[in-house]
């Protein structure tokens, strides 16, 4: 089945509005183009932190990846991986490599980020209770603590981060050299295809 | 009148550095004036506009406070208006140079007409004849193809260089130069400046090729172009390599080898202690400020040849400069710091924070009092300088004992009118050769 269908089921479980059930119609109806996804992107997409599964499909015509607006949990950008009908493996091997890290990429910020802002949370609301101050102030709106009350808190996240992001950082550098390094050998085997078919025919 | 301070400012300082801090004085204070005007001329509106007032200030301060945070919960339903908006982007431009070491003063200034374009959303329509229905189609609209047009590759270019950064560290390599007592030499000077620009590219995009998931989750550098996908990572090394080969070599056959070595040095320090380094230790800003020392001993190098006395110093005086500078601004990107993952004294050692500011800013008065007892210029610096010296060194006594955020933010904008202002200062009195007192004979 092609994979917009996939997405386009999975959307129609969540409780959509009809007319939106016609916008991913008209999407399956431009897309078609045998644009695969790997497997278990959508199942783990959907466990996942909650990034939310976009129903973006790229036109037919494009040869191209496109690249999506930042996500709202881990403000990093998706990107839809084009894959052409007679990709080699080292290309195959490249687009699986970038999936899986953008997947885990977004994992861990969308995490972070979560993480963060729950935490604040918390911990502006256990201040406030200490000083026996409402959460909300008289006009209303949410109370909040000055710059150097939060800087403790700030202190304290990123000690208790630190062995996460010392882990994250060594991967994020092995993935980024690796991910570089297979666009240098894709690169140039698509160069000597090119060079090639011409050989093979001043030759025979 | 609300315009006041701005042209007052404009008054003492002229030319660049004043330009400089008076459009960062609009840019911090222009709601004020706007909201009050307003007030007071809509009196038969007075009530709706004091509603109005209310509204936009909450707004404001909440955005400035997510300038700082960048999307730490989800964005909700666009609500704001594209006003507030630019609020705070401007806000978040104010705080500028994350990026340092080097000096960024007209950063904002510069970055500000390129980044207006990208406030509004993109309007590249992915998909034609996608009907409007709502924030699914919007959002789809929003996708743009990663395909690489030539037209574009110049401006990406520049930004993945950050371009305005680069030419700022190669004017104080360009002080380096003049400073240093050797005759004027345009062709050494040229090869000099190409040279350690070249080198600045490269260093700048192997430093955004690295720290692209970071980038992506603050405010001031989410517009990256690797961040966006206009370039794929691949092109930015590629592009890195094509600067640092040319501009290394430049700078060691064209100029002289020391120069060369300390520009290859300076892209090795950048890169590789620095940039990962930032994650790791605090350390990184003692190391940071190295890098934004070296080019203007680059400068001195490549006119006499030597590192001597006075190009130490002026390495010296760069190198002191960049705590008050970089410190004062870190106090305002603490909890994006802190959320990011970024080591930075101003988030782990509050108190060295402000010491070491402090610090340097007094390094900083007794260097200038060094200058002429090392041959470099006239007596008639450290007292002409000595005003702003005094000025910055008191703001950074504020800074120290009341650790706040307005006496960071003064200090942070002195920070960006002191440098210039002290390099052109020692440029007028750059001890001539052949002048009285310890002037060094010409060989």
């Amino acid at each position: 089945t092609l994979p917009c269908d996939a997405r386009v089921r999975r959307a129609a479980m969540a409780p959509r509005r009809p007319a939106k059930r016609l916008v991913t119609a008209l999407c399956r109806a431009f897309s078609g183009r045998g644009c695969q996804l790997a497997p278990k992107r959508g199942a783990e997409r959907r466990d996942a932190a909650p990034s939310r599964v976009s129903r973006f499909c790229p036109p037919r015509k494009s040869r191209h990846d496109w690249i999506g607006p930042p996500d709202k949990y881990s403000n990093l950008r998706p990107i839809h991986f084009y894959i052409p009908e007679n990709e080699s493996p080292l290309e195959q091997k490249l687009r699986e490599l970038r999936q899986e890290t953008q997947e885990w990429n977004q994992q861990f910020w969308a995490d972070q980020n979560l993480t963060f802002h729950k935490e604040k949370e918390e911990f502006v609301r256990s201040r406030l209770k200490a000083k026996g101050l409402d959460l909300r102030t008289a006009s209303g709106q949410k109370a909040t603590l000055n710059a150097e009350e939060m800087a403790e808190f700030y202190k304290e996240f990123l000690s208790k981060n630190f062995q996460k992001h010392m882990y994250y950082n060594r991967d994020w550098y092995k993935r980024n050299f690796a991910i570089t390094f297979f666009m240098g050998k894709v690169a140039l085997e698509r160069i000597w295809n090119k060079l090639r078919p011409k050989q093979k025919k001043t030759s025979s | 009148m609300a315009a006041s301070p701005h042209t007052l400012s404009s008054r003492l300082l002229t030319g660049w550095g004043g330009g400089c801090i008076w459009y960062l004085e609009r840019r911090v204070t222009r709601e004020s004036p706007r909201r009050f005007l307003h007030l007071l001329r809509n009196v038969n509106q007075q009530w709706v506009t004091f509603q109005h007032f209310n509204f936009l200030r909450h707004m404001y301060v909440t955005q400035l406070n997510r300038s700082l945070k960048q999307q730490i919960k989800p964005k909700p339903e666009p609500a704001e208006s594209p006003f507030l908006e630019k609020t705070s982007l401007d806000e978040a431009k104010a705080e500028i140079c994350e990026m340092r070491p080097l000096v960024p003063p007209s950063l904002s200034l510069s970055r500000k007409p390129s980044e207006k374009a990208l406030i509004e959303p993109e309007p590249t329509s992915v998909i034609e004849g996608s009907i409007d229905l709502g924030k699914e189609t919007k959002e789809e609209k929003q996708w743009k193809e990663m395909k690489l047009r030539v037209d574009d590759l110049p401006g990406i270019l520049a930004r993945l260089s950050k371009i305005k950064l680069t030419a700022l560290v190669v004017s104080t390599t360009s002080a380096g130069f003049a400073l240093a007592p050797a005759p004027f030499d345009w062709s050494c000077f040229l090869l000099t400046f190409v040279g350690t620009g070249l080198a600045s590219c490269a260093a700048n995009s192997i430093n955004q090729f690295f720290e692209v998931p970071f980038d992506s989750n603050m405010n001031r550098t989410k517009n990256r172009p690797l961040v966006r996908g206009q370039i794929s990572p691949l092109l930015a090394v590629s592009f890195a390599t094509c600067c640092a080969v040319p501009g290394v070599a430049l700078l060691t056959w064209g100029v002289n080898p020391l120069t060369g070595a300390l520009g290859l040095f300076n892209i090795f320090l950048y890169t590789c202690c620095y940039t990962p380094l930032k994650r790791v230790s605090i350390a990184n800003t003692w190391v940071g400020a190295v890098v934004g020392a070296i080019p203007p001993v680059m400068g001195w190098t490549a006119a006499t040849g030597s590192l001597d006395a006075g190009a130490c110093l002026l390495g010296g005086i760069l190198y002191s400069w960049q705590f008050p500078h970089f410190n004062a601004l870190s106090w305002g990107l603490r909890e994006d710091y802190s959320r990011g993952g970024y080591c930075m004294m101003s988030v782990t050692h509050p108190a060295l924070c402000r010491r070491v500011a402090l610090r340097h800013c007094l390094a900083l008065l007794a260097m200038c009092v060094a200058a002429p007892a090392l041959d470099v210029t006239t007596w008639t610096f450290p007292v002409i300088a000595l005003p702003i010296n005094l000025y910055i060194s008191y703001l950074g006594f504020r800074f120290y004992r009341d650790a706040d955020r307005k006496s960071s933010r003064k200090l942070f904008f002195c920070s960006l009118w002191h440098l210039p202002l002290l390099l052109l200062l020692m440029l007028t009195c750059k001890r001539r050769a052949g002048e009285e007192g310890t002037g060094a004979p010409q060989s």
